[in-house]
C-alpha cells in the first residue's frame, strides 16, 4: 500500500502470486511453469536468490544433489538460468504488505510499493521472513526511527540541509555518503576502522571528500543517543582517544539485513513459532490455495534445508494445477522424455 | 576435555567442557549460554556469536581473519579482543580459555 493508503488502480492479473525470490521461491516457477502456471515473483531484496545471495554469496554449499559444490550465487545464477524459459515477472525491492481471499475465489496481494496483484493461488516462500536492516542496540533508537534515524534513503530530501552522519563500511554506507554529501549541510562517516569493505572506487571517492574537506571521516564507534520528541540532537562516539559528542539531526547506520518473519503474521494463517504449518502432500497452508514451501513452513520431519524446498515445490505445483486448471487431467511425464515438457524448456 | 568459562556482562560465570573439534559458539549453544544467539549456524555470517577474549588468552587464541574482521563491523561495541566464537576452534591448549559475552549482540 502506498503512503495515503491507496491501491494502484490496475491490479496485475496472475495465475500465481510467488512471496520469496530465495532458491524455493526461483525453483517453484520452474515446477509451476512445467504444469503451464504462469508465476509473478515479489521481494523486497533488490536481488534474487534470499538467504544464499544476501547471507553467504560466496560461501560453498555441499549438499545440493548433483552438485558437489556451489556457491550462495552460484546456485542463484544457477536457477535464475533454469527458469529462464517460464519468463517470470520478478517485482524486486518490494515487500508483500497484505494477502486476502476476494470474493471471486482469488487472492489480492499488495505490496509496500502500492503494486497489486489478483492470483487465482499464491505461494509463500518467505523463508526466514523479510530481510530487514539490523538496528543498533542503542537505548531510545525507536523514538527517532523515520524522522532523524533512516535505514535506507527513500527521499534525498529528508535528508537536503542535514547534519548527516553516515555509520558503517560497506557499499551502503559509502554510496550513501557519496551521494547525500552534495546536498547535506555536512556529512560524516562513522566506522569502527580506517578499512572498508565497499568497493575501491567507492572508497577512493569519499577519501577524496575527505581531503578536500568536503565530508568528515570519523573512525569509532555508536555509543548513545541524544535528542527529543524524535528529534535527533546528538551521537556519543567511543572513539580511541574517548567519548566524543557529535552533533547531527540525521542519522544513517548500515550494520546489514537480518530476518524478521514481518508481514506474513497478518495474513490471518495458522502460525507455529513463526512458522506456516503446512500439509506434506500439497503444501498447502490452513486457507487453502495458498501454499507454504522452504525455510517458512513447518510439518513433522521439516528439515531447512533446500534440497526439501526443492521437493516441496514440485509438490505444490501438482495441486496447484488443479486450482489453475480445474477439471483438468496431469500426466506425470520426465523432462528427459516428454517432448511437450521440453518444448516448454525451450529444448525442443 | 577442555574447560572454556563463559562471563555474563553481570558477572555471572558459567564454566563448561568443550570438545576439541568443535568451536566456541558450538559449547556455549550447547551448554545454552545466554547471549550467544549465532543466527547464520556458525558461517561468519551474522556477528551474533560476538565475544571479548579474557586479555591473557588473546595471544593464544590469536586474532581474526580478513573475513571475520570484515564480519565484525557488524558487531557492537567492538574492542580489540573481539572475536566470533564460531570462528574460534577449541583444541588442547584452549584449556581454561575465558570469555565475556557482550552486553549486546545485534
Ligand atoms: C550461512 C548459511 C549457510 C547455509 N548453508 C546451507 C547448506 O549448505 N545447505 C542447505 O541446504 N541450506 C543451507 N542454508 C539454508 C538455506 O540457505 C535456506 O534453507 C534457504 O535459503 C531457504 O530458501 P527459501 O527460498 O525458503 O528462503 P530464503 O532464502 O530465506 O528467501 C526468502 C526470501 O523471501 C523474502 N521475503 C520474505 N517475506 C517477504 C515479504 N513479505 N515480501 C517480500 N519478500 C519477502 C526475503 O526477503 C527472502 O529474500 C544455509 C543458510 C545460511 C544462512
Ligand atoms: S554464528 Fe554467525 S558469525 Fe558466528
Amino acid at each position: 500500500m502506498v503512503a495515503d493508503g491507496t491501491v494502484s488502480a490496475a491490479p496485475i492479473e496472475t495465475d500465481a502470486i510467488i512471496i520469496g525470490a530465495g532458491p524455493i521461491g526461483l525453483f517453484a516457477v520452474f515446477e509451476l511453469g512445467l504444469v503451464d502456471i504462469k508465476a509473478h515473483v515479489i521481494d523486497i531484496l533488490g536481488k534474487p536468490g534470499g538467504q544464499c545471495a544476501e547471507l553467504y554469496p560466496e560461501k560453498p554449499i555441499y549438499d545440493i544433489p548433483g552438485l558437489p559444490i556451489v556457491t550462495g550465487q552460484g546456485l542463484t545464477d544457477a536457477l535464475m538460468a533454469q527458469i529462464k524459459p517460464f519468463g517470470a515477472t520478478f517485482h524486486l525491492g518490494q515487500r508483500v504488505d497484505a494477502l486476502q481471499k476476494m470474493d471471486d475465489g482469488r487472492f489480492q496481494v499488495v505490496t509496500d510499493a502500492g503494486t497489486h496483484f489478483l492470483a487465482k493461488m499464491v505461494v509463500i516462500a518467505a523463508g526466514g521472513g523479510s530481510f530487514t536492516p539490523k538496528r543498533p542496540p542503542l537505548a531510545g533508537i525507536e523514538a527517532y526511527e523515520g524522522t532523524s534515524i533512516f535505514y535506507s534513503v527513500r527521499r534525498m530530501d529528508d535528508f537536503k540541509d542535514s547534519d548527516v552522519l553516515v555509520v558503517g563500511g560497506g557499499d551502503s554506507a559509502l554510496d550513501w555518503t557519496l551521494n547525500l554529501q552534495p546536498i547535506a549541510n555536512n556529512l560524516t562517516l562513522l566506522h569502527r576502522r580506517d578499512d572498508f569493505r565497499g568497493a575501491p572506487h567507492s572508497v577512493e571517492q569519499m577519501r577524496a571528500l575527505v581531503r578536500d574537506k568536503k565530508i568528515a571521516l570519523l573512525i569509532g564507534q555508536m555509543a548513545a543517543l541524544e535528542g527529543n520528541n524524535g528529534a535527533l540532537t546528538a551521537v556519543t562516539i567511543k572513539t580511541k582517544d574517548g567519548d566524543v559528542r557529535h552533533p547531527c539531526n540525521r542519522l544513517l547506520p548500515f550494520f546489514g539485513l537480518t530476518m524478521k518473519l514481518g508481514p506474513v503474521a497478518n495474513w490471518g494463517l495458522n502460525l507455529q513459532e513463526n512458522l506456516v504449518p503446512v500439509d506434506t502432500e500439497k503444501f498447502e497452508t490452513s486457507t487453502p490455495g495458498i501454499f507454504a514451501i522452504g525455510d517458512i513452513n513447518w510439518y513433522p520431519g521439516k528439515l531447512k534445508l533446500i534440497l526439501s524446498g526443492f521437493h516441496e515445490a514440485a509438490l505444490m505445483s501438482q495441486a496447484a494445477h488443479r486450482i489453475v486448471y480445474p477439471g483438468k487431467k496431469l500426466l506425470f511425464q520426465y523432462t528427459t522424455s516428454s517432448s511437450s515438457l521440453q518444448k516448454k524448456l525451450g529444448v525442443s | 576435555m577442555p574447560r572454556i568459562t563463559f562471563i555474563q556482562p553481570d558477572g555471572t560465570e558459567q564454566v563448561v567442557e568443550g570438545q576439541v573439534g568443535a568451536t566456541v559458539m558450538e559449547t556455549a549453544r550447547q551448554h545454552m549460554i545466554e547471549g550467544i544467539e549465532a543466527e547464520c549456524g556458525g558461517a561468519c555470517a551474522c556477528a551474533t556469536c560476538h565475544v571479548y577474549v579474557d586479555e591473557a588468552w588473546r595471544e593464544k587464541v590469536g586474532g581474526p581473519s580478513e573475513m571475520e574482521e570484515d564480519m565484525l563491523d557488524f558487531a557492537f561495541d567492538v574492542r580489540p579482543v573481539s572475536r566470533l566464537s564460531c570462528q574460534i576452534k577449541v583444541t588442547a591448549d584452549l584449556d581454561g580459555l575465558v570469555v565475556r559475552v557482550p552486553e549486546k549482540q545485534f
